[in-house]
């Protein structure tokens, strides 16, 4: 069912990590991507920068399983990176080959890592998307991408189009689900058949759902006007993003992760 | 003291190719006192939403004027101000939700009008109250029933501390306890704060909640009045395409097989006090 | 008589398995006979809803059963497509559902998905707009050009083209006015004498269903609570208001009366019944 897509959805709560300023999270992210994959290849890296992962998780208070569940939809990303890895990478030590398809230790070594690293991405993005309201996620990378506004770049717009964007998945999955039972009512079968069959039957889904997803355009435009909405001109915010303690002591463990990760590499352990 | 005053107010829907258009609003002269509780009522198309829409300057008269707190709507440098004045609440409580948060969904009214932080969570805190959803303040919209989204939206007007409140068929989406739940909240704000409240609908019901009741037919204003009179004319709502109260249209049956009842009885209450009259003489 | 759809102990659980998890429907059991109109009334989150997705299988059990004719409707999840051309269902706002060019195309899906063609599937279409009201001439009109009211008919037309032996339709007339909301229960009623097939309206209204419906089945807290003919039904108004529901305006005044001393029944629930019922009680004696 498409409403187990759980994509990026914000689950309330009052945490550590909740507490944290998003423009915080969003470095610390940075900085975790960076350590991923400026990590050796090798478990000591790994198990160092699980351990940090699990330790965010603890402290956020968000349940693991929900984090799994969200890995779902990137499966085929992630299995496709994978075996292209292991088939694809150069190296001497080969274990197996037949036809053209040739299997070597180095490839083995590399997809299990690179695979590791994408679904340790995965959640750590993951991760904070559930602790940080799109809002004030929107908020923390308009602050941050704030200086830009002096090149012109419209950073207000782009912000508050991605936090609508987001506001409004769950309200356009509902909708796509009601509307493909309703068409299933009356007999649409989106299930089987050939791909251009099915490619024609997503017709009676798409255009209802898009036409719909028009007039919400609409109305809530009117609606944002009607409160008085005019572009981020004066505009003041409900929260004042303030780095408080945590944020530094934050900080502090983002970099000394990274001095770690760094120092492995240099001992190349 | 007035709150809207609409003179001669006449709008169009812009023509689609090849037909002519009729006039959605026809020459509509009204005054809406400050603090009084209007329902305006008409079939579908009857131009009362086109109404609404002019309260707040979503639209703008093609002729005739519309006066906010005697801010003209058709000026520009108004549209603001009439806007903070004149809250609207609209029909679908899922395409006026902002944020996805409540709490951020309510300030997002005061923070365009510029209002300091401090103040914005004030207001947040006071207009969640207002409206029985204080405790909703971290939850995600679209957990929440219709009839909750609805008192969020009028939240969000609140806290541009509007002198009215216009809520456009707010009523017509929600289930029998949703729309209770939006009748109690603009009542509780019209008698405790004062809010004028304009309420657009369908369901004749609602009409008893208010102190004037408009009809709207053909852009034009069809009746004018106290509920208890304007309910009471069966014929006539049924040829503007209403219809009266159920203890009413009991009345008036009674009434029409030679009854001796008045047909003021908008409780049942009243319309069984009626019938023990009429059977006691 | 045989029921035409027997819900068995019917369960329905959302999100098995996470923090969301809940039971819409909680061991249902409920008989609908051939030919009636039969009323569902409840609030919102009784189960409504989900109840009848399992009638034409577009949500399967959790638990129990859906036997329609007797069979049961999973016994070949294959054939769950032919159950549904067998048991139409119009969801609420279902002129959200649109997205052909013109209305008569739109019709068309339902019949034609189940193989209809040429004359036959024409004369469908026709006499399926027939049923709602729809102008031939509005056929060839793009469903996007008409009003609310009218795009409404227009998605039941497509439904009730697929001839359903039962038609069931959830909140049929939400976000109507009053002249829409009566003349599009007419339509429903006419449908269901001229056809004779089986109609189930969902619905908030207990007036709208005390109208319509020969027989009444009340949900509330994922079961049915009650089932009977709306006198049986209003004739225990406590009980409803128990479960958060009320009876019709004029089953109050009549409730009313009653506790007033009069010797008049408490669960007439029409303005004409009761008006007989006054006149008569006028003719005999006087006095509260």
């Amino acid at each position: 069912m498409l409403k187990d897509i759980t994509l990026g959805q914000y689950f309330p709560g009052n945490s550590v990590a909740h507490r944290l300023d998003p423009r915080t999270k969003l470095i610390l992210e940075v900085l975790y991507i960076v350590a991923l994959f400026s990590a050796n290849d090798w478990f000591v890296s790994y198990a160092f920068l699980a351990l940090v992962l699990a330790g965010a998780i603890a402290v956020s208070k968000v349940p693991v399983k929900s984090l799994v569940r969200g890995l779902k939809p990137v499966v085929i990303i992630v299995c496709f990176t994978g075996i292209i890895n292991l088939f694809w990478t150069p190296g001497e030590t080969v274990l197996f080959s037949w036809w053209i398809i040739t299997v070597n230790l180095e490839g083995v070594y590399r997809a299990f890592f690179m695979v590791i690293r994408i679904v340790m991405l995965i959640m750590g993005t993951f991760l904070m998307t559930y602790t940080t309201s799109p809002i004030t996620l929107t908020d923390g990378l308009e602050t941050l991408l704030g200086p830009l506004k002096k090149l012109r770049l419209p950073i207000h717009e782009l912000s508050m189009m991605m936090s609508i964007a987001l506001r409004f998945i769950p309200t356009l999955i509902e909708e796509t689900d009601k509307i493909m039972s309703a068409q299933k009512a009356r007999g649409a079968d989106f299930e089987t058949g050939s791909v251009l069959q099915r490619a024609k039957a997503m017709v009676p889904l798409l255009v209802p759902l898009f036409i719909s997803a028009f007039r919400r355009a609409d109305e809530l435009a009117v609606a944002m006007e009607c409160r008085c909405y005019h572009g981020g001109e004066g505009r003041t915010k409900l929260r004042v993003l303030r780095y408080q303690g945590i944020d530094y002591a934050a900080f502090a463990i983002g970099i000394l992760v990274i001095a770690v990760i760094i120092a492995l590499r240099y001992l190349n352990v | 003291m007035e709150i809207i005053k609409t003179s001669e107010l006449v709008y169009r829907y812009p023509a689609e190719e090849g037909e002519t258009s009729q006039n959605a609003l026809d020459g509509v002269d009204l005054t809406i006192e400050k603090g009084s509780f209007v329902v305006v009522l008409g079939h579908n198309g009857s131009g009362k939403s086109t109404l609404a829409k002019h309260m707040n300057a979503v639209l703008t008269p093609a002729a005739g004027k519309v006066l906010v707190d005697g801010l003209d709507t058709a000026e520009e440098e108004n549209l603001l101000e009439v806007r903070r004045r004149v809250g609207m609440v609209f029909q679908n409580p899922d395409n006026q939700i902002v944020a996805n948060v409540v709490e951020e969904d309510v300030a997002f009214g005061p923070e365009n009008l510029g209002v300091p932080t401090e103040e914005i969570q004030k207001r947040v805190t006071a207009s969640l109250k207002a409206v029985g959803m204080e405790k909703f303040a971290d939850h995600a919209p679209h957990m929440l029933s219709g009839g909750q989204k609805q008192r969020i939206a009028i939240a969000g007007v609140i806290a541009m501390t509007p002198e009215c409140i216009v809520l456009d068929e707010s009523t017509a989406m929600l289930d029998p306890a949703g729309r209770q739940e939006v009748l109690d909240t603009v009542q509780y704000l019209n008698r405790e704060r004062g809010i004028t409240v304009i309420l657009i609908t369908h369901h004749m019901n609602e009409a008893v909640y208010a102190d004037r009741v408009v009809v709207m037919d053909h852009g034009k204003v069809a009746m004018d009045g106290a509920p208890m009179e304007i309910l009471t004319q069966v014929e006539r709502l049924r040829a503007l395409g209403l219809s009266a109260p159920p203890t009413v249209q009991l009345l008036h049956a009674l009434r029409g097989a030679g009854w001796d009842v008045s047909l003021s009885a908008l409780t049942v209450e009243d319309c069984a006090d009626q019938i023990c009259r009429a059977l006691g003489a | 008589m045989e029921p035409i759809i027997r819900v068995e102990h019917l369960t329905h659980t959302y999100g098995e398995g996470t923090p969301f998890c809940r039971s819409a429907v909680r061991d249902m059991s409920l008989d609908i006979l051939p030919g009636e109109f039969l009323g569902i009334i409840g609030h919102t989150g009784s189960g409504k809803s989900t109840l009848i997705q399992h009638l034409n299988g577009l949500l399967q059990p959790t638990s129990g059963k859906i036997l329609f004719h007797g069979k049961d409707i999973w016994a070949d999840p294959k054939k769950i497509r032919d159950v549904r051309f067998r048991v139409g269902l119009v969801f609420q706002y279902p002129e959200y559902q649109l997205f052909e060019e013109t209305v008569g195309k739109d019709i068309a899906f339902g019949p034609k998905n189940m193989g209809l063609t040429g004359a036959a599937l024409q004369e469908r279409i026709e006499e399926a707009a027939g049923f709602v009201g729809l102008a031939p001439e509005l056929l060839e009109k793009s469903p996007f050009e008409l009003s609310g009211g009218q795009k409404r008919r227009v998605a039941i037309a497509g439904v009730i083209a697929m001839m359903p032996e039962v038609l069931i339709l959830d909140e049929p007339s939400a976000g109507l006015d009053p002249a829409g909301r009566d003349s599009l229960m007419q339509k429903i009623r006419s449908y269901h004498r001229a056809t004779g097939s089986t109609v189930v309206v969902v619905s908030h209204s207990m007036d709208e269903i005390a109208e319509n419906a020969d027989r009444i089945a009340v949900l509330a807290d994922a079961g049915v609570v009650m089932t009977g003919t709306p006198h049986e039904v209003f004739s225990r108004g406590a009980e409803l208001e128990a479960v958060g529901l009320t009876v019709p305006q004029v089953t109050k005044v009549a409730m009313e009366l009653h506790r007033r001393g009069l010797p008049i029944d408490p669960a007439v629930y029409t303005v004409a019944e009761l008006k007989a019922a006054l006149t008569a009680l006028k003719g005999g004696r006087s006095g509260c």
